[in-house]
């Protein structure tokens, strides 16, 4: 092996071995971190939210004029909503999981403590929210149509039963089963008792950034006033042709209102998480932007350090070296430059996912990050090495007997 | 001198064309991905009013739970909100907050549809310099009074009298008649900042009317609303005695001694309320400015702040690509440097010939950097997919041309200094005899 050989020559051109190897450093710390971001959001676009999204669609009915009956519209709307064919069922409820909007409140189990309040969204649904939504129940049951309230936003809720999600449930009764939550006494901020009658597997809230995203409550009330949102839930394949008949069908109903914001789940989803999948879009660009630049470097300089080098190549052939051996010298070459480059990029890499876990909201990065990344990057250098590589073979001996 | 060297770069670039075209395409891209994210963070976080930025302020009252140790609370409630109305200390002063109403146009032809609109007051327009195409805002005498009127957006005029000036005409949402008096002007700041705790980058408001007639009509609110306490009571009377906040505040003050000034009030005011059992945290009122306040709620999103720091190594990996390029196309001439120290060529005037070169190659990448930026920006527009932003948003303007294009060359000539002075520094003597 020449390896003494190659340090010395890369010491006598110290310089440009040195910024190939600044150069592989950063493109690591850049490439390693993106990467690491985009697998971050999709494992956060990846987390259910609980519902059987594929089936569902929601809109929004506001009314308006004197002669507007809240509660009988409402009525009368689910009651059309179901019958329409393709359709399995229809809820009403005041916010939609992943869309961003809705209503959090606090809750805890000792009535006297405000301190100990958990933050959760609230959902004020009717008793066939469970059934539409898809949720899956591991303790307890549902809401009976005796057990909904209905009022006006401005007062204080009458409901007295509440259906929680296993996370929530997990936090406030660390050491009770789910079974054994069930029955228990939930208070609300506004010093409601209500009592636990169900747990959900899941439920996210409304924000998906919120650090308290798995916490919900359901609860068995709507509010009297003209704004109405439904979520419908048809049968697989038939989402899109409902959806369209659906809002013809409340338009032309005869009340007045408005219907908007008809959408399927999907979008609401996509539309929510398009900060996101715009970032990961962009940072893939960026990764193979920098693969590229950074390959193209070291072709770059591996022609030019070999065209400057061709009489010693020829001459190295002409004392018997074979084209192996000047093959496997440029590319042992191009290692030693390339494990410099990944051993800074490595702890720069480490000193920038320090900076972004300590100034935004993120995890920390897993520790197979780093050495992966190095072993791709002497990979992606070998690989861009190889061609000028296997060029410096076809270099004759004769080369040697010639001045330029 | 200098046509001659820009011809001898032009030469120089055709005998080592791979070399020379592979730097031109690092610094494009890295100049290129960096100005897409420097355009977008200078749409997103650039002072939207900079001729007043700094007088204006966003009052902030920590009302919130003794109990807890979270920031001050974002808005205001209604009680502090009136009192400040009627003490009116400062030059100019608005409350604001959000309201959604069905319009019923009287036209059969065009069927009701939702709005948001915005209640402010008379002061809200001169504050923010909001132009007009019509007429003009209310008078504080219509804020007082409690008059009908309002002002449109010009969306909605479009929308509803086709564009004409519709001062005077009279329109009907929340069940009731509102008198036109002005019709926006083009209105989009972005961000918005003069309420950016309701979705920073979403549309306009559609509407404009007299504050108070949201609390008078009790019309439907849209916006943030928090309470920390449980509203005592039922009914909206109870909602508005209540610790919730709901209310935006901004006051314009003209120099710092009123904004002491109305500092020192609020702190009066809010001793007083002390008094009376509220604002039971220790005293954290503040004024921030325009600027400080869009810091203060971070409106920047992280995505890019993430993104120009990750553009910014990307333009670092591009100028050491281009150093390690540069110097080996310079070093590669070294024959023709010997030979042009040789016929009596100064140092320098080898520097500059090979500044000069390396401009030229800054000057292509930059100008190859703009179309990649272009591109990119064109392409950060369709990932968004926000119908506003396709429009009005982000877009290559002159200054963006100034900037990637000087960047691009200041950048590669700094880049190539230590391979310029490599390339001055050869000695002539072993490059002749080698020929």
């Amino acid at each position: 092996m020449e390896i003494g050989p190659i340090l010395r020559a890369l010491w006598h051109n110290k310089l440009g071995a040195m910024l190939i190897a600044v150069q592989i450093a950063v493109t690591m710390t850049v490439i390693i971190n993106a990467i690491f971001i985009i697998n971050e959001r999709s494992r956060l676009m990846a987390r259910p939210s609980g519902l059987e999204e594929a089936n569902l669609f929601h809109l929004t009915s506001v009314g308006y004029g004197d002669d507007f009956n809240e509660q009988v519209t409402s009525d009368d709307d689910l009651n059309m909503l179901r019958q329409l064919p393709g359709v399995v069922n229809a809820t009403a409820v005041n916010a939609i999981p992943v869309s961003g909007s809705g209503s959090s409140t606090g809750v805890r189990i000792d009535m006297d403590d405000r301190t100990a309040n958990v933050g959760t969204a609230i959902y004020r649904v009717d008793e066939q929210v469970f059934d539409t939504l898809g949720l899956n129940f591991i303790a307890g049951e549902g809401f009976d149509v005796t057990d909904m309230r209905y009022r006006s936003s401005a007062g204080t809720t009458d409901a007295d039963k509440v259906v929680m999600t296993e996370a929530l449930a997990a936090i406030l009764f660390p050491d009770l089963t789910p079974n054994e939550v069930i029955g228990e006494t939930l208070y609300t901020d506004q010093v409601t008792a209500l009592q636990i009658v169900g747990i959900v597997e899941r439920l996210q809230a409304p924000w998906p950034s919120w650090e308290n995203v798995e916490s919900s409550v359901l609860i068995p009330e709507q509010f009297l006033d003209t704004y109405s949102l439904y979520v419908v839930r048809t049968e697989p394949g038939q989402r899109d042709q409902v959806m369209r008949a659906a809002e013809d069908l409340l338009a032309g109903s005869g009340a007045d209102r408005v219907i908007r914001g008809v959408n399927s789940l999907e979008q609401t989803r996509s539309e929510t998480y398009g900060a996101d999948s715009a970032l990961s879009s962009i940072l893939k660009t960026v990764v193979v932007t920098l693969v590229f630049i950074n390959s193209m470097g070291i072709v770059g300089l591996a022609v030019f350090s070999i065209n400057k080098r061709r009489k010693q190549i020829g001459t190295r052939r002409a004392l018997g070296a074979s084209k192996f051996e000047i093959l496997r010298y440029f590319l042992l070459e191009n290692l030693l430059i390339t494990t410099v480059g990944v051993l800074v990029g490595a702890v720069l890499t480490i000193a920038l996912s320090i900076v972004l876990t300590t100034n935004f909201n993120m995890p920390a990065m897993a520790w197979y990050y780093a050495p992966l990344g190095a072993l791709a990057l002497i990979a992606i250098g070998q690989l861009a090495a190889l061609g000028p590589s296997v060029r410096a073979t076809t270099i004759t001996p004769a080369t040697a007997t010639r001045t330029v | 001198m200098f046509f001659y060297y820009l011809r001898l770069s032009a030469l120089s670039y055709k005998r080592n064309p791979v070399l020379s075209t592979l730097m031109v395409l690092a610094i494009a891209i890295g100049i290129g991905a960096y100005m897409v994210v420097f355009t977008m963070q200078h749409t997103m976080g650039g002072d939207p009013i900079p001729h007043k930025s700094d007088q204006l302020f966003h009052v902030s009252l920590d009302t919130g739970d003794p109990e807890r140790d979270d920031d001050p609370p974002e808005q205001l409630t209604y009680i502090d909100t009136m009192a400040l109305l009627e003490a009116n200390r400062a030059y100019r002063q608005t409350a604001t907050s959000k309201f959604s109403a069905i319009i019923e146009p009287e036209n059969p032809e065009i069927r009701p549809f939702a709005s948001l609109g915005r209640g402010a007051f008379a002061d809200f327009f001169p504050m923010f310099d909001v132009p007009f195409l019509y007429g003009s805002g209310w008078s504080p005498d219509a804020d007082q009074n409690r008059e009908q009127v309002v002002v449109l957006s010009q969306e909605t005029n479009e929308r509803l009298f086709g564009g004409n000036n519709s001062v005077g005409e009279t329109i009907r949402f929340d069940g009731a008649l509102f008198q036109v008096v002005g019709v926006l002007a083009e209105w989009t700041p972005i961000p918005k900042y003069y309420d950016v705790n309701n979705g920073p980058f979403d549309e306009g408001e559609e509407l404009y009317i007299p504050w108070y007639l949201i609390v008078e009509r009790e019309m439907s609110r849209s916006g943030n609303t928090n309470c920390w306490k449980s509203i005592e009571g039922t009914g909206f009377q109870a909602f508005l005695n209540s610790e919730c906040v709901w209310i935006q505040y901004w006051v314009e003050l003209e120099d710092s001694d009123a904004e002491a000034e109305y500092l020192t009030f609020l702190n009066n005011y809010a001793n007083e309320q002390k008094a009376l059992g509220r604002f039971q945290r220790e005293l954290n009122n503040n004024l921030y400015d325009v600027n400080e306040w869009m810091i203060e709620q971070e409106v920047l999103p992280d995505e890019t702040r993430i993104l120009n720091i990750l553009a910014a190594m990307l333009l670092a990996v591009c100028l050491l690509n281009t150093i390690g390029l540069l110097l080996a196309k310079f070093l590669g001439k070294s024959a023709e440097i010997g030979a042009r120290q040789a016929l009596g060529a100064h140092k320098g005037s080898l520097f500059i010939q090979h500044m000069i070169e390396a401009g030229f190659i800054g000057l292509l990448g930059g100008l190859l950097g703009l179309i990649v930026a272009y591109f990119g920006l064109e392409g950060v527009k369709i990932l968004l997919g926000n119908a506003r932003m396709q429009t009005e948003w982000m877009h290559v303007d002159t200054t963006v041309v100034t900037v990637t294009v000087a960047l691009a060359i200041v950048c590669t000539i700094v880049a190539g200094l230590y391979p310029i002075w490599r390339a001055c520094n050869v000695n002539p003597s072993i490059h002749l005899k080698t020929q």
